[in-house]
């Protein structure tokens, strides 16, 4: 299966009829090949590359082992590197689920950002409540699980501020995000706290755009590219798991950098 | 430890393969479902973040052995030029003098010095791109963060390379794969050690 990071369309059917012999062939090798493959990644691994239940749950059970590590290598004082104005890349990288022409603009007047969980003021907030709180700005590089990376620049309200001002319990485990495109994620407290992590409603001095989260999104220093949830509706903060979207697929939920 | 090594090797350099794929370094090249460990790049990752452990706790042993046991003093030192030029010279004439398999010429004590050193870089370029935050000396030391990623996927080719030479090798000179399988063949004592501790 091929990478769910980036998705191609479908090929034209049309080509399809016309090159069936050929696929034909290629599907015989492929076969062949599929099964010698089989075959020696048995031998030479003992693994069966079907991911088979007993490798899957031992794997994730490394992976939430790695998970703890990677809490007890994170340094709640240590900034990651900042860069000048001028390394700014404009427009910035977009990464998401499915393609940028599927974007679904958000509308920053009706939005509102939802507050659950060990929280005392569940009001929620519009988008000039935001607007009016202290904002920080910060050039940072973007990382992702994939291995490309950007500089970018992020103008927002400091989560440790936003969460100091609803009257969060910081001693809770978990903070978590809804999104406007059915992205649900999550990180821990001390990532949460971290100066670099932001309610980020700008991007290079401009209101962020579409495509990158508009009215606002999380984006943080600490973690990789995944953990920065776009058209954020609601945090929760809470002390039961609440997982994420690639992580409910298989890849790491930590993901600190 | 070499074959805890030769699997965890395998696993480390195919699912770093498949994480490979999500964004390749070299444009149009990608590694064929074939050559991946993972379906798809989170189980790749997943493979690659299990093996890192047993690569590194591994790996740390045979460096502690090597070094305590004077092993790597006394098999892999010294290496004169002239000896690797004259061994590269006998090997082109097909002459692969290997009679005794217990003493390494010159040749391969340099690619197994090199295959050591690509190894600790492997380690220490993987941790910086793991965590170049929390690491982000290290990965400034490494040139950047692409830079550490370069370096990275330069070792596994330095590792595979290795790989392919060393195993064809083995294959070359069937003796050493008994010993290989069953373990060395026996040696005398040392001169200065103790004689009849077989008793």
């Amino acid at each position: 299966m091929k990478s769910p990071f980036r998705p191609d369309l479908a090929p034209d059917a049309t080509v399809l009829d016309d090159h069936k012999p050929p696929i034909r062939s290629l599907e015989r090798r492929g076969l062949i090949r599929g099964g010698l493959s089989l075959g020696t990644l048995v031998m030479l691994t003992g693994c069966d590359i079907t991911r088979p239940e007993a490798v899957e749950s031992a794997l994730l059970a490394i992976s939430r082992f790695n998970d703890r590590v990677q809490a007890l290598l994170f340094d709640p004082n240590k900034l990651a590197p900042t860069y000048p104005a001028s390394m700014i890349l404009r427009p910035p990288k977009f990464n998401a689920y499915y393609e940028v022409v599927d974007v679904k603009p958000v509308n920053g007047a009706t939005w509102r950002l939802e507050v659950s969980g060990l929280v005392a003021d569940k009001r929620a907030w519009t988008l000039p409540d935001l607007q009016a709180l202290p904002q920080t700005s910060m050039v940072i590089k973007h990382i992702c699980v994939e291995g490309w990376s950007y500089i970018g620049g992020w103008t927002g309200v400091p989560l440790r501020l936003f969460l100091e001002r609803v009257g969060a319990d910081l001693r809770a485990k978990y903070v978590a995000f809804k999104t406007a495109d059915n992205y649900p994620s999550s990180i821990d407290m001390a990532s949460a706290l971290h100066p670099q992590t932001l309610l980020a409603l700008q991007y290079g001095g401009e209101p962020l755009a579409n495509p990158f989260g508009y009215p606002m999104r999380l984006r943080t220093a600490v973690k990789l590219g995944y953990k920065n949830p776009k058209w954020v509706t609601a945090i929760e903060v809470t002390n039961k798991y609440p997982g994420g979207y690639w992580e409910s697929l298989g890849f790491p939920w930590f993901a600190g950098i | 430890m070499h074959w805890v090594n030769a699997v965890v090797m395998l696993i480390m350099i195919t699912s770093g393969w498949g994480i490979y794929d999500d964004d390749v370094i070299i444009r149009g090249f990608h590694f064929s479902s074939f050559w991946r460990l993972g379906d798809w790049a989170a189980w790749s990752l997943n493979w690659h973040f299990a093996g890192m452990w047993f690569l590194a706790i591994n790996g740390l042993m045979y460096l502690l052995y090597g070094f305590a046991s004077g092993r790597f003093r006394e098999k892999l030192l010294p290496i004169r030029p002239t000896e690797v030029v004259q061994t590269v010279i006998d090997t082109l004439h097909f002459k692969i003098a290997h009679e005794d398999i217990t003493v390494y010429n010159a040749v391969q004590k340099l690619l197994y010095i090199i295959v050591i050193l690509a190894g600790i870089s492997q380690v220490i370029t993987g941790i910086a791109i793991w965590k170049p935050v929390q690491f982000s000396g290290l990965v400034s030391l490494l040139g950047g963060f692409q830079s550490a990623r370069l370096l990275h996927f330069a070792g596994m080719a330095a590792i595979v390379g290795f790989l392919i030479v060393h195993v064809a090798l083995a294959l070359l000179v069937p003796k050493t794969l008994w010993a290989i399988i069953a373990g060395g063949p026996h040696l005398r004592p040392r001169s200065g050690a103790k004689e009849g501790h077989a008793a």
